[in-house]
């Protein structure tokens, strides 16, 4: 689907853009490209919160016996499980969802399909402005009374009764609420990136020849708009349980707390699949960009994206073997969710396909774009041995499960938001990086994620329960080398950051086109950042023989 | 091309401040919530009440002789140090708690009324712009084709939403035998059936049915008025509409009614009283229906305002579609309500 545009290339002129130190530019802003700027600073904000959290978790696990946690500075264990759920949540609301949907899906849906913004600029801001609201109640929640403690730590997935009467105190209220306002925002974003992709496509944008990353943001917001509302449904449940007396969720009034974890993986278990996708799109246009060739099969690459959606609102109670289901009903999860590795592996083959033959440059976001390939290959296969049920049931809550989504999530999410910000920086700064920090920040980061999570499968394996601040002898081992490929991946952020500061210190000139041939989406036809509103003549669409992306 | 002239339809809305203003507004209102339920500061009645009753522990050692205070103190030697420490930190405690109480004490609602005006008068400011943008010409056929499918989209999510309360309301009435498993006897007898034991359900052929006819004209008036507004008629549109609003407002005071007549014959309840889970699904089912209609009713009524100011046109009129595929999401929701919980397993 190579595009060429018969209007000139957007001049870049500063003249139509207010100022970055106006802030009304920020806080009133109707711009897709702003609005996506402020996503991403927010996501490395969270990222960084996060990963602090992550610090103090391998710090204390570092070693056998309480070392962080004892009632110090960091309070004690219960702290240690606020400062784990916290962590989870931050990193799914708060760093994933908003770097890859609203950062680069902001950026780049309305250029991708040649329009002029989002269909809904100002409900586009809410979306943003709702994220700052929400996480600043799940950082007040730390802070007050939760019942066992200051703060929830029943872990991200808030199952009952550990939320309703296992944590009575305000704490937990705040979070339902932080929650609901994430869920809020998230809702309308994908309302607002359905209604741009069906209605504001250039002429000659079919959907089938819209890039992958549209079609895999397209997929994206579906779920959400389909799986967020039963949860906001469940919260409602564990609000109304904790403080006007409804009896969902408990027992002595009838009700069922293994229904909130039904109602809680409907959304869930979509939700991983929200935190992957966007990043299976950009993968595929790195790939193809940088090994000069087409994507192999878009089509199927397309239906994949949409299978994997599909499938996985069928698949929930996987992350429910060991409540007491009955065989047939796990019989029924574990063979639909194998059918998940199908359209997965389409697309992992298709991605080596494409880069087969290809003229392959290993720049800095193909590098990212191999590494996520072969983390995300590993993430998957764990997570076809957990499908089966029996096997889960020895592995179930233990760090084998926590290696694996790790895998795919803070390995394979994470890397497709590096490669997607490797490979469009140059494009939204409209500066050239230094490749050698680059590239840097990519091999201590890829030595340290695998260091920290691969001895993690042992120690599941070993037996060693997920969630404990503490632990028997035996599992020191593998414990402290995760530790260390902690302190190695902590040296990556550094060199990350060095490379920002050094990008926008030293001011090389991007261009249009920093990727040369291979690079043939509509962004690369813009100035480098693209004007403050681009497409104000829709862009003409020429096809080529061959189809790209 | 940053001053070339501007060939599409799309509408690149002005900067505004709502957006932002809201987001405040609902942190505020979040946080006024949690203070109404549980508030954020601690309780001085029983930070006092543990003062006292550390205070009764000492005088209790104080009365056993100096050889148990030697033992006692011996076995904690910071026991005093902790003590003073504990001291400060409650009496620090009492005068935050004191001086926050009016606005941040349990079961104060200043901070949660704040946070809903000011979402209010906001939603409302914002409406009023796009209100505004839409009588400028702003809204191309194009964008309101896009305001159609965000529309569709908000009603499908809402839909997503009800399907939580549907879900946990089957899953008690169907799979209710599941609770004979119960090891606790009293839970095993008294989920045995459906409606449980002690609960008297609403007679579907009464009220209930009177509601399901209520909406169901009501969703013909609203189309009349939209078939009226097609032909330019705008007072029998006006007429239409304001028979809807009215219709919406009857529904809504027999609900209120209904609910009066639940609690005050006590035919079921939840939070200790018989009904449970029933009672639980029963009104976050029907409450979350009535405070659609309730929404319904206050957009068709904006619509009927605007109707009445002259906004709508046979060709132009999203506001007044928009509310009418709300009144019929509505309408339906109530269908499968009545079908279900009422009837079937009522």
């Amino acid at each position: 689907m190579a595009h060429d545009t018969h209007t000139d290339i957007n001049a870049f002129d500063v003249s139509d853009r207010p100022s970055i130190f106006n802030p009304w530019r920020w806080l009133n802003s109707t711009n897709h490209k702003d609005i996506g700027t402020m996503y991403l600073i927010f996501a490395i904000i969270a990222g960084l919160i996060g990963g602090g959290m992550s610090g103090l978790m391998r710090w204390e696990l570092m070693e056998p016996g309480i070392q962080v946690f004892n009632g110090g500075l960091w309070g004690n264990e219960h702290n240690y499980l606020v400062v784990m759920t916290l962590h989870g949540l931050i990193m799914i609301f708060f760093m994933v969802m908003p770097a890859l949907i609203g950062g680069f899906g902001n950026w780049f849906v309305p250029i991708l399909i040649g329009a002029p913004d989002m269909a809904f600029p100002r409900m586009n801001n809410i979306s943003f402005w709702l994220m700052p609201a929400s996480l600043g109640l799940a950082v007040l929640s730390t802070f007050v009374d939760g019942g066992p403690g200051n703060g929830f730590g029943g872990g991200w997935v808030l199952y009952p009764p550990l939320s309703t009467s296992g944590h009575a105190g305000p704490s937990m209220d705040l979070l339902i609420l932080s929650l609901h306002i994430a869920g809020i925002s998230s809702i309308l974003g994908s309302i607002n990136f359905i209604t741009t992709i069906l209605n504001m496509r250039a002429p000659g944008m079919t959907m089938f020849k819209m890039p992958l990353f549209v079609w895999s943001v397209f997929v994206t917001v579906w779920l959400l708009v389909l799986s967020l509302p039963v949860l906001a449904g469940a919260l409602t449940m564990l609000l109304t349980d904790r403080n006007f007396g409804t009896g969902f969720f408990d027992p002595a009034q009838g009700g069922d707390p293994i229904m909130f974890q039904h109602l809680f993986w409907f959304f869930g278990h979509p939700e991983v699949y929200i935190l992957i996708l966007p990043g299976f799109g950009i993968i595929s246009h790195i790939v193809s960009t940088f090994s000069r060739k087409p994507v192999f099969g878009y089509t199927p690459m397309v239906l994949a994206m949409v299978a994997i959606g599909f499938v996985g609102f069928i698949v929930w109670a996987h992350h429910m073997y060991t409540v007491g289901m009955n065989v047939n009903l796990k019989a029924y999860f574990v063979a639909a969710t194998m059918i998940i590795a199908v359209p997965t592996g389409i697309k992992i083959f298709s991605w080596i396909a494409t880069m087969w033959g290809g003229s392959i440059r290993f720049t800095v976001p193909m590098m990212w774009a191999i590494g996520f390939i072969f983390v995300f290959t590993v993430g998957g296969v764990t997570g076809v041995v957990l499908a089966n049920a029996g096997v889960d049931t020895a592995m179930h809550d233990t760090y084998y499960v926590v290696a694996h989504f790790h895998y795919t999530m803070s390995l394979g999410a994470v890397f497709t938001i590096f490669a997607g910000f490797y490979y469009w920086l140059p494009k939204m700064s409209g500066y050239k990086y230094n490749g050698f920090l680059g590239g840097l920040h990519f091999f201590i980061t890829f030595v340290g994620v695998n260091l920290i999570f691969f001895p993690q499968h042992f120690l599941g394996l070993q037996g060693m329960p997920r969630r404990y601040v503490d632990y028997a002898d035996q599992f020191e081992y593998w414990h402290k080398i995760s530790t260390y490929g902690y302190m190695v991946t902590v040296v990556g952020v550094i060199v990350f950051l060095v490379m920002l500061a050094e990008c926008f210190l030293v001011k090389r000139k991007a261009g249009a086109n920093p990727w040369g041939d291979g690079a043939d989406t509509l962004e690369w036809t813009l100035s480098s950042p693209p004007p403050f509103h681009q497409f104000s003549e829709p862009p003409v669409l020429v096809e080529d023989e061959k189809d790209h992306h | 091309m940053a001053h070339a002239a501007v060939k599409h339809d799309y509408h690149l809305v002005n900067p505004s401040p709502w957006p932002l203003l809201v987001s405040i507004s609902l942190f505020v209102l979040a946080v006024g919530f949690v203070v109404m339920t549980k508030g954020l500061v601690a309780d001085p009645v029983s930070l006092i009440e543990a003062y006292v009753g550390g205070a009764d522990k000492a005088k209790a050692l104080l009365g056993q002789g100096s050889e148990a205070a030697v033992a006692a103190l011996k076995a904690n030697p910071d026991f005093l140090k902790a003590a003073a420490a504990d001291q400060a930190k409650t009496i620090t405690n009492l005068q935050t708690g004191a001086s926050w109480h009016w606005l941040m004490g349990k079961s104060k609602i200043w901070v949660l009324l704040l946070g809903f005006l000011s979402v209010a008068a906001i939603a409302g400011s914002w409406w009023a712009d796009v209100v505004k943008e839409s009588r400028a010409g702003d809204h191309t056929p194009v964008v309101q084709i896009g305001l159609r499918y965000g529309m569709i989209l908000f009603i499908l999510s809402e839909v997503m939403f009800f399907v939580a309360w549907f879900w946990i309301f089957f899953e008690g009435a169907i799979w209710h035998d599941a609770r004979l498993l119960s090891t606790v006897p009293e839970v095993a007898e008294a989920w045995a059936k459906w409606p449980p034991e002690g609960v008297e359900p609403v007679n579907p052929w009464e009220l209930p049915l009177l509601n399901t006819l209520i909406l169901l004209l009501s969703g013909t008036t609203v189309t009349w008025a939209h078939h009226a507004l097609q032909e330019g008629n705008r007072k029998s549109t006006a007429i239409g509409l304001a028979i809807t609003v009215a219709l919406g407002a009857l529904f809504t005071s027999i609900q209120v009614h209904e609910y009066g007549e639940i609690i005050h014959e006590k035919l079921f309840g939840f939070g200790g009283g018989a009904g449970g889970l029933y009672g639980s699904g029963f009104f976050m089912a029907t409450g979350f229906h009535g405070a659609h209609v309730l929404v319904g009713t206050i957009f068709l009524l904006v619509c009927l305002i605007r109707l009445l100011k002259g906004h709508f046109t046979p060709q132009k009129h999203f506001g007044f579609e928009a509310a009418a595929w709300y009144w019929h999401f509505v309408d339906v929701v109530w269908l499968f309500l009545f079908a279900f919980i009422y009837v079937t397993f009522g």
